[in-house]
């Protein structure tokens, strides 16, 4: 049964305000079951307020062999970092 | 009767139900057909396992003879079970253990949302809290027989025999017995009559879509919440409280 049933992405948002988050993958026969299996397997804990759930053929990756190319040249630009600033202490979750 | 024995014989019934199907369905763990079924079945369980705890140790206290929900749950023989027939039939297969969670979902649904009104603010807390779990099962289990009922032939074929040899211990959770009138002649229990025409209705439907055709009989086995069970509650029983027969008190 279960090489029937395709692979699904699970993305959580553990509350209001901060974006859904990746949290894993399961398998399930259609977009329904799959809700149902994250809600089973993902927030058992309390963890979300929202699933979203995406069949793994539909994300389009990166290349693992383009890294270099992709994420190589950010690597030596610092000044892109806000990191010059002085940030006052009450400033949190910079 | 007083109200209190009353309300105590009641809650016995609705505890049973859950810890009874509760550890039937807790022996799904490692053995669930996909890895997400299994967490799903036993998600179910804990979620009976507490409202067990719920009602037995409200049980216990309204009994006031000393003895605590541990004592209710390991300590009772089969005769003095008070669960429905449906709930201790055996897993058998998948495609059984969603039949009979379909079943007494619906009823246990259609309870709950009766009984979240109830005069006894106890009972009508522990009715809430567990009727948005119990919501959630319903979903669950009509989705299944949605499924395998309307899926495949072999699929459907398994779920018409589990729906056929389950369907007479059915008519016990709506008919009700001497208990029964009393308790909703006193307002402590909802008239299971109302709560009937709410279940078939739901269970007619379900059968609807997923093409599954109502078995042809009247008859119906009771017995179950009078204490007289069919034999597989004693083997449940003897696994279930096995450590506390074997070695009394024991504890974590």
């Amino acid at each position: 049964m279960k090489k029937d049933w395709p692979l699904w992405e699970v993305f959580i948002r553990s509350k209001n305000g901060l974006s859904h988050k990746h949290v894993g993958s399961l398998h399930a026969a259609d977009a329904e079951m799959a809700i149902e299996n994250a809600r089973d397997v993902y927030t058992r804990r309390n963890e979300g307020i929202s699933i979203w759930v995406v069949e793994s053929s539909n994300i389009t990756a990166s290349s693992p062999n383009q890294t270099e190319a992709l994420f190589d040249p950010a690597n030596d630009k610092v000044y892109r970092h806000p990191t010059f600033y002085d940030l006052p202490d009450e400033v949190k979750h910079i | 009767m007083s109200d209190k024995d009353l309300l105590f014989a009641y809650l016995l019934r609705l505890g049973d139900n859950s810890l009874i199907l509760g550890q039937r369905l807790s022996a799904w763990c490692g053995h669930g057909p996909v890895l997400e079924q299994d967490i799903a079945l036993t998600n179910i369980a804990l979620d009976l396992f507490g409202q067990t705890r719920s009602l037995l140790q409200y049980a216990a206290i309204l009994e006031g003879k000393g003895r605590t929900e541990d004592d209710l749950a390991f300590l009772r023989d089969v005769r003095d079970f008070r669960n429905c027939l449906l709930v201790e039939h055996p897993n058998v297969d998948f495609a059984y253990t969603i039949a009979r969670q379909f079943f007494f979902d619906t009823y246990h649904f259609f309870l709950l949302e009766q009984l979240q009104d109830h005069s006894d603010a106890q009972l009508s807390a522990i009715a809430k809290k567990s009727l948005k779990e119990v919501t959630y099962h319903l979903r669950f289990s009509s989705e299944w027989m949605i499924r395998l009922g309307d899926g495949t032939a072999v699929s459907h074929e398994k779920l018409q025999t589990a729906v056929d040899e389950l369907w007479i211990y059915t008519g016990e959770l709506y008919t009700p017995d001497e208990l029964d009138l009393e308790l909703a002649a006193r307002d402590l229990a909802p008239d299971l009559k109302q709560l009937e025409n709410l279940y078939l209705r739901k269970v007619r439907d379900i059968f609807d879509t997923a093409t599954l055709s109502l078995p042809d009989t009247d008859f119906m086995q009771t017995g179950g919440k009078q204490g007289r069970h069919t034999e597989h509650l004693g083997h449940l029983l003897s696994d279930m409280q096995f450590l506390q027969r074997a070695y009394p008190g024991l504890t974590w």
